[in-house]
């Protein structure tokens, strides 16, 4: 069994809190106690039927105010995955939750309400998940029941959305017709829409192939912490030298040439080490332990890569950046603190190119400032070289975070086009 | 040539993503430190541990929150992991708060040391200057949790602010605080309580007694079953009897109840729990019950 991690956009409106309200209990990862919680308090509060929602949205605020403001988790499993779903709320003021809540997610389900097709937001949504380089998109188009399950309405939705996409960097786009409160298509697939082939939406989210998302070509290896025993008891121990970190990209074998960044020296892998013992080979996403022929100075946010191989080592950044903060703004000359892999180092802003309308996509090559949930194109340089990708190719070497030195809040999350 | 499915299984993927956690810590702090009850989710928790820094030691130690209300069998327990793996223990004791004044002890039936806890905690923390702390949390027990960071910031008083939480993208976490603040980390976030289970059958690792079934004396409160025990306060119209039980979460005796159960074996609990249709806190934890944010309180205010 593997995990697939999803993330969820939309409104209560857009029928989002049933769909997933439905997943959870289809799956039984409702429990009684949580949904007499919930039966109760939207008794309490004179609503009608069940508000499923109310198991998602978690903090007292959010309940008082019936909106969602915060990612949340939720967990679930069938005999065939484990799913972790990122709920995010999906307001344009909620812009930095979807980004958060994307960053890590396999997949993205985009709600699409059949009454009122195509909106704005979700061209926003659609275009965050790319942005994020989430690698599937599912057009989820609810509310079928509302237009009788109509095969036409279905069909002009897919082809709005489908030419609205190809603007996009989207890869691969499924649509699927489900009607959230009656279970349309979500679990199993519906007799009222005969008209659909596809598989219902668990059915998909069981069976699209993640594995071969991950870079399995770019050897990338952080070195997050050295593990040094400096046992004075075993004379193995002592000598003992091992680099510790998550694989970031492509596969790792024992006896494999590697380069050390930002040394440029070569040497040979001579172990795989886990607690296990020793494997064959290590991949994204496996926590290991490596140990080299040759005695090189190596230390926490260095990269091990082959040498026909290499990340870039770069200053000078070009990326895109999601502004996160409530105070600050970013422009040219604001100073931050830039965390990429496990090297953390200082970055100026250079220049701001243009802020991107995340609605219309329209480039405002006038902005001289970007701030909170605004995107746009930004050239920084840093005090030292990172050891960088682009986003598209490898999104924990393309990716990176800002930090505000003054209030040591995350107040920015890049995704890397170009580096020298 | 042979192609290959780099797929990775659900257990081994959390492990990971756990050990990546806590080498982050361990890169980035002065002095971390783990949160040891005995509880299934702190076993696991040390067993990651173990594993991330092999086979150099565990480069910090655990503190125990004590309430002077354990079960004898957890904290027999906790002694010999401890002295097993060879880990420095610190224990802050809640009845070592209240000797001294810091906290007031609850009277009545319904006395317990639970938000006592909180003060000692901090007390701990503050003490032994510690700035990172792991905690067992995990998203799915309880819906507070669900919205908590994986790296949570906590103030000088220890407080957590659920609306105003760092954005945490990727696996890039921001560890960056002024002295007097710490962080919570929570490494098995993104486990459920059958994944832990599951890695407890996986791992063979020990756990106490008290988590497989067993006949007990209990008492029935609040649809509950506690321990007849000398610190829990039993009233004469709540009589003892004697019944199979088992615990699903480990906590102080006077507010962590027991449920009907046969399961002796770990593959017996997990099918237990499988069809189980009721949460483990909801189940077993007088604690939460209170309101329906009792949780989201007591964490503002720097609870576990």
């Amino acid at each position: 069994m593997d995990i697939l991690r999803f993330a969820t956009a939309g409104s209560v409106d857009d029928g989002k809190s049933t769909l997933i309200g439905r997943l959870l209990f289809d799956s039984k990862a409702i429990f009684e106690d949580q949904l007499e919680a919930v039966e109760r308090t939207s008794r309490d509060r004179g609503t009608e039927y069940t508000d499923l929602s109310l198991l998602t949205d978690g903090l007292r605020a959010e309940r008082e105010q019936g909106i969602t403001i915060d990612v949340a988790y939720r967990y679930f499993a069938t005999p065939r995955r484990k799913f972790i779903i990122a709920d995010t709320p999906g307001h344009i003021q909620y812009t930095r939750n979807m980004v958060t809540g994307a960053s890590t997610a396999d997949l993205a389900i985009i709600l699409i309400d059949a009454r009122k097709g195509v909106l704005e937001q979700s061209r926003r949504h659609a275009f965050l998940a790319t942005l994020l380089r989430v690698p599937h998109l599912v057009l989820a188009v609810n509310k079928m029941d509302l237009v009788d399950y109509s095969e036409e309405r279905f069909e002009e939705i897919r082809e709005e959305f489908t030419a609205f996409a190809s603007k996009l960097n989207a890869t691969d786009l499924t649509f699927v017709p489900i009607s959230a409160l009656h279970g349309d298509n979500v679990v199993a697939r519906s007799e009222n829409m005969p008209w659909y082939g596809g598989s219902s939406l668990l059915h998909h989210l069981e069976n699209v192939h993640i594995a071969s998302d991950r870079n399995l070509v770019d050897v990338r290896f952080p070195v997050q912490y050295v593990i040094r025993p400096h046992s004075a008891t075993s004379q193995e121990l002592h000598d003992y030298r091992g680099y510790a970190g998550q694989v970031a990209g492509g596969v790792l074998k024992a006896g494999d040439e590697v380069m050390h960044l930002p040394s440029g020296l070569t040497t040979t892998i001579k172990a795989i080490d886990t607690f296990e013992g020793r494997v064959e080979e290590a991949f994204s996403p496996m926590s290991v332990t490596l140990r080299l022929d040759d005695d090189i100075d190596i230390s926490r946010g260095d990269m091990i890569c082959r040498p026909n191989n290499q990340p870039k080592a770069a200053q000078e950044i070009e990326a895109m950046i999601c502004w996160m903060a409530d105070g600050l703004k970013l422009q040219p000359r604001t100073k931050l603190v830039i965390k990429h892999t496990t090297r953390t180092a200082r970055a100026l802003v250079r220049d701001l190119h243009y802020r991107l309308d995340v609605n219309t996509l329209h480039r405002d090559e006038t902005a001289t400032s970007l701030g909170l949930n605004e995107i746009g194109r930004v050239s920084l340089r840093t005090t030292q070289p990172l050891f960088v990708d682009e986003y598209a190719r490898n999104r924990l070497t393309g990716g990176f975070i800002l930090i505000d030195e003054a209030t040591n809040g995350t107040v920015g999350a890049g995704m890397i086009i170009d580096s020298h | 040539m042979l192609q290959r499915d780099y797929t990775t299984s659900q257990l081994d993927v959390l492990e990971a993503e756990a050990i990546h956690i806590m080498r982050e810590v361990a890169a980035e702090f002065e002095r971390p430190c783990l949160l040891f009850s005995g509880g299934k989710d702190s076993i696991v928790m040390l067993r990651v541990a173990e594993k991330a820094f092999w086979p150099a030691p565990i480069p910090f130690p655990l503190m125990h929150v004590d309430t002077g209300h354990n079960f004898p069998e957890v904290i027999e327990f906790r002694d010999r992991r401890v002295a097993e793996l060879g880990v420095r223990l610190v224990v802050a004791s809640v009845q070592a708060s209240i000797d001294t004044g810091r906290v007031v002890e609850q009277t009545g039936r319904r006395a317990s040391r639970n938000r006592l806890q909180t003060t000692t905690l901090l007390d701990g923390i503050e003490d032994n200057r510690f700035d990172a702390v792991f905690g067992g949390g995990r998203r799915d027990e309880e819906k507070a949790r669900a919205k908590e960071r994986v790296f949570s910031f906590r103030d000088e008083f220890g407080q957590w602010d659920p609306k105003n939480q760092r954005p945490e993208l990727w696996n890039l976490y921001n560890t960056r605080i002024r002295t007097g603040e710490h962080i919570r980390v929570f490494p098995l976030s993104n486990w459920t309580e059958l994944d832990v289970w599951h890695y407890i059958r996986r791992e063979g690792v020990e756990i106490p007694s008290i988590y497989y079934a067993h006949t007990r004396k209990v008492f029935e409160r609040d649809g509950m079953l506690l321990a007849d025990a000398t610190v829990v306060q039993r009233g004469d119209d709540e009589p003892v009897f004697e019944a199979m039980v088992r615990y699903r979460t480990v906590g102080d005796m006077t507010c962590t109840g027991a449920v009907e159960s046969t399961a002796t074996t770990v593959d017996q609990i997990i099918d237990e729990i499988a069809a189980t249709r009721i949460t483990e806190r909801g189940a077993t934890r007088a604690d939460d019950r209170a309101s329906e944010a009792a949780m989201e309180d007591r964490k503002k205010e720097g609870y576990f």
